[in-house]
């Protein structure tokens, strides 16, 4: 699903170039629950907005789902994000003058979808994450649990053959993340590749490979708990 | 463009975000209200002036005489000119491009007029028939002064309606005799003139020249000249103005550049210029609009920039989401011609309706019938959607430019 071979990404912040990923070689098959580790600068969150062509990286290779992502005009970008994307952020990002419902079924809108078909979407989605009854509410009236859950209901409605997580449980209590990580398992039983960025072991533990980085390369690569 | 789906996306923006709405459309619907009101009130103004020029003919001559200024053949300056019937004659006779003519003899002093025990203090105007062509008189009863009378040297009169009232208390004015300065004067009509002078104009009767000259002890003298030029133009108008002064200074012997001599007055050359500062006012008008209108669109451009910013993480969301660039444009772009042209439109009927319900409640001298017409005010509505999509589209693009994880960052 994803194979990335090479990459090497720098930021420039004034005079100073931080070279942020120097040569990543990567391979995800579908289906795959991945999340990526690493302490701060070790460059996890520029991995994950590469991966989800949020970002242009500046040598190197990626395929996703067999096809080159690379210096795609936005409009192309844009197309692939709704196509084959999901994204889940630590900080939700619904739109707050949306409600939950409108929240979730905003993928379908780029999708040309009519608005009451998108709705009635929107509302089995948040059924299957039982928050029907919160369909008409603002995100400022929802628990944090519920907004990720909302989150994630928007990232799925779209069908994405990848979710991309980025820190989905830094805002949450444990339990709340247990519950939030137990539903992305469910999602990936379903065959969504999953890949998500945290610096928690136990949230890490969750998932069936755990990608170390360190200083913009792949320390451990670790399948079930075995080197891959 | 006309995507119903974006539309509703674009109404529950706006409707949840009602200040920010409200803000962007005051400055645009402020901007379009105050260009209405100034091209209103420049409109006004101008139908105030024309209507005062409409009180006489806006092709007439007026001549009278002063005192020479300079030497001429021998004769010191200092001398009076004392224009005479001959010199009415000559000039009528001689001059060509003249339509209508009057000369005009003034009795000097207070005249006092009477009806049985009435009286008040007017002024008489002895005059030919043509002058109330000149002066655009209009005749409520009766009829004007004509050749008969003054070829007849009847003593006849046509009195003003204020004359009527002061003298008639309500009394049938036709074939009753008035005392002018102790002379009696059959009423024959009635007038009215209004604007220019206004009082002046109606504060006095009209007596045939030629009566009033021989009952007055006036001799062959008269005051002024008055001559209509027809369709000319100003050039023709200043020609036939120099040939008057010409005839006039063969006929008393002063020197044609003399400019104390005689004096004229060109209404056509005045109406003239009147326009021509009409044009320059209302450029002035449209300049100043415009600014307003400019300042409109950088008050716009302004908020829409902040709605941008405060927006940005809402488009790094949507960009996630799969957004495309076009997308983001066309959704700033549409809200801000929606906003602009709704507020737009309501600036434009308030001007509207302020120019109808206080503009035609002030009536004064110079000012009547403020109004803007309607391609201007269709002009109006274009530009400001221009302007509109204008004040939306470099946000809108500054928008779209954003990168979709600077936008999320944004905390």
């Amino acid at each position: 699903m994803i194979r990335l071979n090479g990459i090497n990404k720098s930021y420039i912040t004034g005079n100073n170039k931080l070279h942020v990923l120097k040569g990543i070689d990567l391979h995800i098959k579908a289906g795959e629950f991945v999340s990526i580790m690493g302490s701060s600068g070790s460059g996890k969150s520029t991995l994950l907005n590469l991966l989800g062509i949020l970002d242009e990286y500046d040598a190197g290779e990626y395929f996703l789902d067999n096809t080159l992502i690379r210096n795609q005009s936005e409009t192309k970008a844009a197309g692939l994000r709704n196509q084959y994307i999901g994204f889940v952020f630590q900080s939700f990002n619904l739109i707050s003058f949306k409600n939950a419902m409108e929240n979730v079924a905003l993928p379908l809108y780029y999708q040309n979808v009519n608005r009451k078909k998108r709705n009635r979407i929107a509302m089995d989605y948040l059924e299957r994450m039982g928050l029907a009854e919160w369909a008409e509410h603002m995100p400022n009236e929802l628990s944090g649990g519920q907004k990720q859950r909302i989150a994630i209901a928007r990232a799925l409605i779209s069908k994405p053959k990848v979710l991309l997580a980025d820190e989905p449980t830094g805002a949450l209590d444990t339990t709340t993340s247990y519950e939030v990580m137990q539903i992305l398992k469910e999602i990936n039983s379903e065959g969504i590749t999953i890949i998500i960025v945290t610096h928690e072991n136990d949230i890490s533990h969750m998932t069936n490979r755990i990608i170390h980085l360190k200083d913009g390369l792949i320390e451990h690569d670790l399948v079930n708990g075995k080197t891959g | 463009m006309f995507d119903t789906d974006k539309w509703q996306e674009i109404f529950s923006t706006i409707k949840k975000n009602k200040l920010r709405t409200f803000l962007t459309g005051f400055s645009v619907a402020w901007g379009i209200f105050m260009l209405m009101v100034l091209l209103g009130s420049g409109n006004g103004l101008q139908h105030g002036v024309e209507k005062e020029f409409e009180s006489s003919a806006t092709n007439t001559i007026w001549v009278w005489s002063g005192q020479t200024s300079l030497p001429y053949k021998g004769m010191k300056p200092g001398r009076n000119i004392q224009l005479v019937n001959e010199d009415y004659d000559a000039v009528k006779n001689t001059v060509k491009g003249i339509d209508k003519s009057s000369s005009r003899y003034n009795i000097w002093g207070t005249n006092t007029l009477s009806y049985k025990k009435q009286f008040g203090s007017f002024n008489v105007r002895n005059i030919y028939p043509d002058y109330g062509e000149i002066e655009k008189i209009k005749i409520i009863k009766g009829r004007y002064i004509n050749q008969p009378d003054v070829d007849q040297f009847r003593k006849v009169t046509t009195i003003s309606t204020q004359v009527e009232e002061a003298l008639f208390k309500g009394e049938a004015p036709i074939g009753k005799y008035i005392n002018v300065n102790g002379v009696p004067f059959k009423v024959v009509g009635t007038f009215t003139d209004e604007g220019n002078n206004g009082d002046d104009n109606m504060r006095l009767i009209y007596l045939p020249i030629s009566t009033a000259q021989r009952v007055f002890s006036g001799d062959n003298r008269i005051n002024t000249i008055a001559l209509t030029v027809g369709n000319a133009s100003v050039e023709e108008s200043k020609k036939i103005e120099q040939d008057v002064k010409a005839k006039l200074a063969v006929l008393h012997k002063f020197d044609p550049a003399d400019p104390r001599a005689i004096f004229t007055w060109n209404s056509l050359e005045n109406y003239q210029k009147f326009m021509r500062l009409f044009s320059s006012i209302r450029l002035f008008i449209w300049i100043i609009g415009f600014g307003t209108i400019i300042a409109g669109i950088v008050g716009v451009s302004n908020i829409m920039m902040i709605v941008v910013k405060d927006r940005t993480k809402e488009i790094g969301i949507r960009k996630s989401m799969g957004a495309t660039p076009w997308s983001i444009v066309s959704l700033i772009l549409q809200e801000a011609v929606l906003i602009t042209s709704f507020a737009g439109y309501f600036g434009l009927v308030l001007g509207v309706v302020v120019l109808e319900t206080v503009g035609s409640k002030i009536e004064s001298k110079f000012f009547s019938q403020p109004s803007v017409d309607l391609t201007v005010a269709l002009y109006a509505l274009a530009l400001l959607v221009f302007s509109g999509a204008l004040a939306g589209f470099i946000p809108a693009r500054k928008a779209a430019a954003i990168k979709p994880i600077e936008a999320l960052r944004d905390e």
